[in-house]
């Protein structure tokens, strides 16, 4: 299937793939670590027993959704030298350094302390165990600020220097390249949308087991906190892609007309177009709907603000504008069911109903995993975007790649495919096994054995009374029997 | 474009201890994978297991500072190193991959524990023998033409990388050995400690090997461990390391702490330490020097920087999340 691949277009398919699988991860475990540390706050400040029930029943899950983003972002840091090598010789100076940074101040928090969390409720007491948690919290977050620097800084290159052997060099100041023209927006917008992912993970997990027992405490506890985060946090993360849009507009003007579906220059106000099928051969919005000047008037505030199209743009720099225009739809479009969710969920607290409305509860679970669709489509829009570019007006992605044959990419995309597909598949099995379970009183952290009651160290093991683990799948009869 | 010569030294030691700390740290994780099939299925899994399972995270991390700051620090290395042993870096991925989703995965699926024990070894044994073949493809050299890789397909598979490939693998298994004798008791320690004669045998009979090979693999290797005056300054670094591989195997026999591990660790020291006298002060032979490489002083400076301030705090954390799971591995000691 591969013979009509080139090799450039399998590296791109190939980053495409690793980045959006790993990024899944993240995306779950900033907002997630985040919500641990409330909850193990919470439970500390109150002593009420059902915030650490909570927390333990979250962390279980984090475990494994945390080890997934490990392994799938230590392939991200190798890829751009393997399949990337020109991109990573000519740019190392500049963002090599960032990373470095953000190996330094967030990979070892988060890592280093990550076993304390997990494993260490009973070893260190209640407040240094909490003190682990934000820790690995902020790691989180760091980790998030150095990589969307990187990011930002190949959107909007500023600061650099160009050297004699063609690389490019930092100039005088790193608080420049660091703090980027789109980098705050794209922070800002990036990390909201985390936490929303997150907030609609344990919303719609609360409402599944509200659907089945609304009397359930913990239940109810874990939707209507979710529901709060999207009835405020939503609002805000539209303004803040709204934020983040007027910034592309300034600095990256292509990827707004791409994510506009404007091929026209507009010179009395531009129309927004709400659907349409983008013809990139003709230059045109098939069947396009469209609220005329409604496009100026976001991006200008102002109805008869001209608007740049792509006809004043050369064939050769325009992004791929059917992709663009169809993900930035599909992110919106969910953004705004987002805040529809939780407008709706302020109506029924108002009225006492919030675990009342099997409805509403219905709408939750539909839409916990929209937070992922979101924010892949958010990412698709501004990396094909900035297309053809790796590093925006400076260097193109054409140009980047490694000087490898297409049969060498093409073996590596197909293994990661299989692997990522087998592995990450029955990772998110087991979660999903886990989200099944009701959060109840009295509930286990994250278990490591199943061989019998605690023991210490050099007592000889009774006759095994083996009480399982509430929380693994089942064994199979074979190894149920198998005398251990 | 200006290269501090001496910024750019620090900086190639920085790299190498990043290199060092992840090969001893994770080199024994790795090895309990390595030998993971020769536990007994049940609780001698479960508490080699447990033994790593709080650290294992941290460990790995430091393969992401090398690669990290071989980015960062040596840019041109980096985009070099990695196309050309392509096939192994990504079957490395991949293999780590396996290895670290097996430690959650094990505890949740009884019904197919086996298969992720079996993904727990397969990957770390394909993960180790990939970063000594690498290993033994930068030291055999790396064709570089115009600031870009220019070998062919398969230059990394050789007779010679095979053996560094091999002389890892049971390098690393003696690290999970030795560091099982400190973490297990009773009859488990007893059963380690034999696993961990037979790893060091294997490992000094493969070091032993590569270093010969190293002599004859290309003039100046030989030049540096063979003439005068350089070998007064080669010298000590077999002697010491076989100082330390005597003590090592009688260590085997009678104790029953850490002893056998810090040995282990020290012979990976002097391991490194030889490989520097091999290598310097080129970090991709035969071509590039650490100087050719370089990144530019702003760089050096602006993540030396953030090593000084990070470097203490990484150390203190990492050994206070050490010392919290210290002790010998109970039946069901994490909860």
């Amino acid at each position: 299937m591969f013979e009509q691949l080139d090799a450039l277009l399998l590296a791109r398919i190939q980053f495409a793939f690793t980045v959006s699988f790993h990024f899944i991860f993240p995306a779950f475990s900033i907002g997630l670590a985040s919500y641990l540390a409330v909850l193990e706050g919470l439970w500390l400040k109150t002593g009420k027993p059902i915030y650490l029930d909570l927390f333990k029943y979250w962390l279980k899950i984090f475990a494994i959704a945390f080890a997934m983003g490990v392994v799938s972002g230590i392939v991200m840091s190798y890829q751009f030298g393997t399949n990337w090598s020109v991109f990573s010789d000519i740019a190392g100076p500049v963002i090599g350094p960032l990373m470095a940074y953000e190996v330094l101040t967030a990979f070892f928090l988060e890592a280093g302390f990550l076993g304390v969390m997990l494993f260490g409720m009973n070893k260190v007491g209640k407040k240094l165990h909490f003190a682990a948690t934000l820790m690995v919290a902020i790691g989180t977050f760091i980790s998030a600020f150095w990589i969307l620097s990187v990011n930002s800084w190949m959107q909007t290159p500023v600061g650099y220097e160009i050297g004699a052997n063609g690389q490019y060099l930092p100039g005088e100041s790193w608080w420049d390249i660091v703090f980027n023209p789109s980098f705050p927006y794209r922070l800002v917008h990036t990390v909201i949308a985390a936490y929303l992912t997150t907030a609609f993970v344990v919303g719609g997990v609360g409402a599944w087991h509200l659907l089945k027992d609304k009397a359930n405490l913990h239940a109810r506890k874990m939707f209507s906190m979710a529901m709060w985060m999207a009835a405020i946090v939503a609002p805000i993360q539209i303004f803040a892609g709204d934020m983040h849009g007027l910034n592309t507009l300034e600095h990256q003007p292509q990827k707004v007309m791409a994510m506009e579906g404007h091929f026209e220059s507009h010179p009395y106000g531009a129309p927004l177009i709400l659907f349409g099928i983008p013809n990139s051969e003709e230059k045109r919005v098939d069947y396009a709907i469209q609220i005329p000047k409604a496009s100026s008037l976001i991006l200008k505030h102002d109805l008869n603000a001209p608007l740049a199209g792509l006809d004043t743009i050369p064939d050769v720099e325009e992004p791929p504008v059917g992709i663009v225009f169809w993900s930035f739809r599909i992110m919106v479009g969910i953004g705004f069911a987002m805040l529809g969710l939780g407008v709706w969920s302020l109506l029924a607290r108002f009225r006492k109903k919030l675990y009342d409305w099997p409805m509403l509860h219905r709408a939750a679970l539909v839409m916990a995993p929209s937070g992922f669709v979101a924010v892949i489509a958010g990412w698709i829009t501004t990396e094909v975007g900035r297309q053809p570019y790796v590093i925006y007006n400076l260097l193109r992605t054409a140009d980047a790649a490694s000087p490898l044959d297409a049969p060498a990419v093409a073996a590596s995309l197909l293994a990661f495919v299989v692997v990522y597909f087998a592995v990450f598949g029955a990772g998110v099995w087991y979660i999903l096994h886990l989200m099944h379970k009701p959060p109840h009183a009295g509930e286990y952290g994250v278990k490591r054995g199943d061989t019998g009651p605690i023991r210490t160290a050099g007592i000889t093991p009774g006759p095994s009374q083996n009480p399982g683990d509430p929380d693994t799948l089942p064994r199979t009869h074979e190894e149920a029997t198998d005398g251990r | 474009m200006d290269v501090n010569v001496d910024l750019t030294t620090i900086w190639a030691f920085i790299i190498a201890f990043a290199v060092f700390a992840y090969v001893v740290m994770d080199g024994f994780d790795l090895g309990i994978g390595i030998l993971f099939p020769t536990f007994d299925v049940g609780p001698e899994r479960d508490r080699a297991m447990n033994s790593i399972a709080p650290v294992w995270d941290g460990n790995e991390t430091w393969l992401v500072l090398g690669g990290g700051g071989l980015f960062a620090a040596f840019p041109l290395a980096y985009s070099v190193v990695l196309p050309a042993t392509y096939p192994l870096i990504i079957a490395m991925l991949l293999g780590l991959v396996f290895r670290g989703v097996a430690f959650e995965y094990r505890w949740r699926d009884p019904g197919h524990r086996r298969y992720w024990d079996a993904a727990f070894t397969g990957g770390s044994l394909v993960a180790a023998m990939a970063q000594g073949m690498t290993l033994g493809a930068l030291l055999q050299g790396i064709e570089v033409v115009d600031r870009s890789y220019a070998g062919s397909w398969f230059d990394w598979l050789t007779p010679y990388t095979l053996l560094t490939g091999l002389g890892t693998v049971a390098g690393y298994a003696l690290l999970g050995a030795t560091w099982l004798v400190w973490k297990l008791d009773g009859e488990s320690q007893h059963h380690a400690r034999k696993l961990g004669k037979r790893a060091a045998w294997a490992t000094l009979v493969l070091l032993g090997g590569v270093s010969l090979y190293n002599v004859f693999l290309n003039a100046e290797y030989a030049e540096r461990w063979l003439t005068a005056p350089e070998i007064y300054f080669a010298a000590p670094v077999p002697i010491l390391t076989a100082v330390i591989a005597i003590m090592l195997l009688r260590a085997l026999s009678v104790d029953r702490h850490s002893k056998p591990f810090w040995l282990s660790l020290a012979l990976f020291f002097f391991g490194m330490a030889g490989l520097g006298v091999t290598m310097w002060p080129y970090v991709v032979p035969p071509g590039l020097t650490i100087w050719d490489a370089a990144a530019p002083e702003r760089s050096q400076i602006f993540m030396l920087v953030g090593v000084a301030i990070t470097m203490p705090l990484i150390s203190g954390y990492t050994a206070w999340a050490y010392w919290v799971f210290r002790g010998k591995v109970a039946d069901e000691g994490y909860h």
